[in-house]
């Protein structure tokens, strides 16, 4: 047998290119001539230039490719067992797990069904067939997480919280978060939701932090089982990027669009940074153990991610077509991080809200206050004490942090827009539409919901612009409730139907954990409620003093 | 004063392990919060269902976004069929994304393996060369009927009220897209060792000839509904029976051993099977929408309606076609035997629905 001799030498013939390939499927479709396709989800962008598909793939190779995928994904969550990854895996890692895989299938699952929508609007075929495989592919991710969490809760030491993960997405105060998120996706104008929203930013820019970012710190906490699923998942997303970017390509070139899309990277640049940078910065710095110096901040991610690959390479070149780019709103956005403590802000709220979780919430220590002022110079003096109080408050018994009067804290407004509290006091804002009362986190989010929710824009007619609707205060939903009686209702109590899911702590031990008596007595108040009720005066005082913030009391 | 101590906090539990510690809740590890189809939550129902959210199932604060004249996220009213209970239904081929992917990777192996030993042993030379023309012209025109389908599902996957639905609806799209382009590639594949066809001559019989104008008028009607449960009805429970299965089983596949052709018949069987996984979940939802309590009578009034809407165009197209079983040389299927095998077969699937055929699908 001769050296050089391979089994392709002998086996090979001539195949179709991938061009020709891509271009024989694109001509698939044609105009039809006896009836006209149904009307679609509206837009107000026209779009008239046919988008070119960069990655001229077909399911040919797209679907043996994603099945050697899967094949890896589901032996390595094999070999994670085997290897006997729970004895070693991190819980505080695992309960926030609770939180996040609640969230994330849903909003995977509806870009399949935006892709529904931009697939009607895109001229031509060609684009079609990568809306095609982004459909299949959130179909994937959505189920691919669902498989993980239930993998989680067969295997992990405290399954309660994800054996009610749906119906605890649907209820729960910090999951409307999530959903928020989700139904931008594919509501109201479909390029705004589908294309801008969805495509251009949450899947150009802030894939990045959800699933690079968060499965580096599952590593370091002993879940191998998150990287596998989600790198996986985040190896899908440069097609999505690809498509987004064709379809944003004959958008930009028609400049009637431009004051359209300059709105729409308004709000979805702003929207993702309340929403991603709240859940995610929390996830990967208070649900961690590893506190090594030398790896990067949430922040230092943010930065180079979000800052750098984003905003300087893929939002800045958009000025050379005409589009006003928002410097300000990416320098707010940063300033939030940096200098107001935006995400130590949400994991604040979070664990003053954990009896209305349904996962555990432990205090952060010593070890943890260390690193947090390492990274964040300052951090300790304003939060040092509450998370000491927060220990202390994690016993059975004690007042829950909810409504404890001795730490200090005052429970924040929800803004209106995306649905984070008002955590950043000083940039409090209340405002009326349609001669309601609403509150906001930020002038932007207040600009959001009145500006660009709306049925003009500038004086120009937007008629398929969503709105938003439902009740979209969380804490509207049980004003006047007892806590127990709204635990209850949440369906977020265990098997024994006395003990909380949510505990603030991790002791495995019926002796340590809440039951439904432990916060009878409690009652929940609407913010909202409690301010449309207020006089004028009474009003303008609350927020001057809401503005003010509160200090946390020194813990004795 | 509690026993509070920062030590005692920060004490990690021995093992993240199930069962290193019993409590309350240690041993809850099923899904709770939705009752199964069968004795036991199959793991296709723990991966679907209730993912997409709605009032009546836990959404405590309603769709949160609307579109500018009130219609929520996901809306009851995208079709015109009513439920008492749109959760009921469960995908009969209960495919979640691995089983998709196995199955689909499976079938481009199938076909790719085939196609490549045939084009290696010679195969497509050995042609008959009036069936070449039929593939060129035929199968090239038909395969833009699949892609039609293929599309119209696709958007209809957006608009059911739950996960179940929308995820049965989707992976038909995912196979009918698939099927569309197995077919073009297969052609110019063929094309590459017969250089006499043309491949732009599929999609101008699909625009032009009068024998494909039924079909394409059908696939256009289907993709023109705003109903997306009308798409997928008429889809399945129409157009594959009386004119896919017809082109399909009913002549390439049955024709085509005869010409010296062994691969085609290949490369269609694997859309059969297909429409037997995408036939048995529409027959669920249809059966289950037909038996229901409170709207029982008015879906299946509605459905004979799509029944005898769609079903006049597919006849139409289905018979327009009758010049394709002339064209081989070696006539071995008739297509009077085959139009009745696919009459009898949409009897036999809207019998067992109990619906009503149109008095043209009756007689015929």
């Amino acid at each position: 047998m001769t050296a050089g001799l391979t089994l392709n030498k002998i086996t090979s013939q001539r195949g179709v290119s991938i061009g020709e390939a891509a271009r024989r499927i694109a001509d698939l479709g044609w105009n039809p001539s006896y009836v006209q396709e149904a009307m679609t989800f509206p837009t107000d962008y026209k779009i008239g230039r046919q988008p070119k598909d960069p990655m001229k793939q077909v399911l040919r190779s797209y679907f043996p490719m994603q099945e050697e995928k899967d094949n890896r994904v589901y032996g390595a969550l094999d070999a994670a067992l085997r290897g006997d990854m729970f004895r070693n895996v991190e819980a505080r890692w695992v309960e926030w797990m609770k939180l996040f895989l609640a969230i994330i299938p849903f909003p995977e699952i509806s870009a399949a069904r935006s892709m529904s929508m931009l697939a009607r609007l895109a001229p031509g075929e060609e684009l079609r067939t990568g809306f095609t495989m982004q459909m299949i592919d959130e179909f994937r991710h959505s189920t691919i997480q669902m498989n993980l969490k239930k993998w989680y809760m067969e295997n992990y030491i405290d399954p309660a919280g994800f054996d009610i993960t749906e119906a605890a997405f649907g209820k729960c105060y910090a999951t409307t978060i999530g959903r928020q998120f989700g139904e931008g996706f594919l509501t109201g104008d479909a390029v705004t939701a589908a294309n801008v929203y969805l495509q251009v930013v949450a899947e150009t820019a802030f894939t990045n932090t959800l699933f690079v970012a968060m499965p580096s710190e599952a590593a370091r906490n002993g879940d191998y089982a998150l990287p596998t699923v989600f790198l996986s998942v985040q190896s899908d997303e440069s097609r999505h990027i690809g498509n987004g970017h064709s379809l944003l390509m004959s958008i930009l070139n028609d400049p009637d669009n431009h004051l359209l899309l300059e709105r729409d990277l308004r709000y979805a640049f702003w929207q993702n940074h309340c929403i991603i940078d709240a859940a995610v910065g929390t996830l990967i710095e208070y649900g961690t153990t590893n506190r090594d110096k030398s790896k990067e901040s949430y922040v230092e991610l943010w930065h180079r991610w979000i800052y750098e690959d984003y905003y300087r390479t893929y939002m800045l070149p958009l000025e050379k077509y005409g589009i006003k780019v928002h410097h300000d709103d990416v320098a707010a956005a940063w300033d939030r991080l940096v200098k107001k403590n935006y995400h130590h802000k949400v994991a604040q709220f979070f664990s003053v809200g954990w009896p209305v979780n349904f996962w555990r919430i432990e205090a952060q220590t010593d070890k943890d206050f260390e690193w947090f002022e390492h990274k964040y110079p300052g951090w300790y003096a304003e939060f040092g004490d509450y998370w000491r109080w927060y220990g202390k408050k994690s016993v059975p018994g004690e007042t829950p942090m909810l409504f404890d009067q001795e730490n200090g804290y005052v429970y924040p407004h929800r803004c209106w827009s995306c649905m984070v509290p008002c955590l950043i006091r000083e940039d409090f804002v209340v405002d009326e539409v349609d001669g309601k009362l609403y509150t906001y986190c930020s002038e932007l989010c207040r600009w959001t919901h009145k500006v660009a929710f709306s049925a003009e824009y500038e004086g120009r007619s937007t008629p398929a612009m969503g709105r938003f609707s439902g009740r979209r205060e969380w804490e509207e939903c049980y004003h006047g409730w007892d806590l127990a009686d709204c635990i209850k209702d949440l369906g977020f109590v265990r098997s024994d139907g006395k003990t909380l899911v949510p505990q603030p702590h991790l002791r495995f031990d019926d002796k340590e954990m809440w039951t439904l008596d432990h916060v009878k007595g409690n009652t929940i108040q609407s913010p909202l409620v409690l301010l449309r009720n207020m006089t004028p005066e009474q009003r303008e005082k609350h927020i001057a003093d809401y503005r003010a913030g509160f200090t946390i009391r020194p813990f004795q | 004063m509690n026993a509070f101590t920062q030590e005692a906090i920060a004490q990690p539990p021995r093992s993240g392990a199930a069962g290193a510690a019993q409590f309350a809740g240690w041993d809850s590890r099923k899904y709770t919060y939705y009752k199964p189809k069968g004795r036991h939550a199959t793991h296709y129902e723990d991966v679907t269902v209730d993912v997409q959210p709605d009032p009546k199932r836990y959404l405590l604060q309603d769709f949160i976004i609307s579109f500018p004249d009130g219609t929520p996220t996901y809306s009851e009213n995208w079709t015109a069929a009513k439920s008492s209970d749109w959760h009921q239904f469960r995908a009969v081929d209960e495919e979640w994304e691995r089983t998709h992917y196995q199955r689909q990777s499976t079938i481009c192996g199938m076909i790719g393996n085939v196609v490549e030993n045939a084009r290696r042993a010679g195969a497509p030379k050995r042609l008959d060369r009036t069936w070449v023309k039929v593939l060129e012209q035929y199968l090239g025109a038909y395969k833009h009927a699949e892609f039609g389908l293929g599309m119209a599902t696709m958007h209809a996957q957006r608009y059911g009220y739950t996960q179940m639905i929308n995820s049965a609806i989707l992976t038909n799209s995912s196979y009918k897209l698939r099927f569309a382009q197995d077919l073009t590639l297969y052609l110019a594949e063929l094309a590459l060792d017969l250089p006499e066809i043309n491949l732009d001559l599929g999609k101008q019989h699909w625009l032009e000839n009068p024998a494909w104008q039924g079909t394409r008028e059908a696939v256009e009607a289907i993709n023109g509904t705003s109903d997306y449960l009308e798409k997928y009805f008429a889809v399945n429970l129409v157009f594959e029976p009386l004119v896919a299965e017809l082109v399909r089983s009913g002549f390439f596949m049955q024709v085509a051993a005869a010409q010296g052709d062994f691969t085609t018949p290949t490369v269609i069987s694997a859309a059969e099977g297909d429409y037997q996984r995408n036939l048995a979940n529409t027959a669920e939802l249809v059966h289950i929408l037909s038996q229901d309590a409170e709207h029982g009578a008015h879906n299946r009034a509605l459905f004979n309606r799509w029944l005898a809407e769609h079903g006049k165009r597919a006849l139409a197209a289905a018979r327009q076609l009758q010049p394709m079983w002339s064209l081989p040389h070696h006539k071995v299927a008739q297509f009077p035997e085959a139009l009745n095998r696919a009459l009898e077969r949409i009897r036999s699937i809207t019998g067992e629905l109990g619906l009503e055929l149109p008095a043209e699908l009756k007689a015929a």
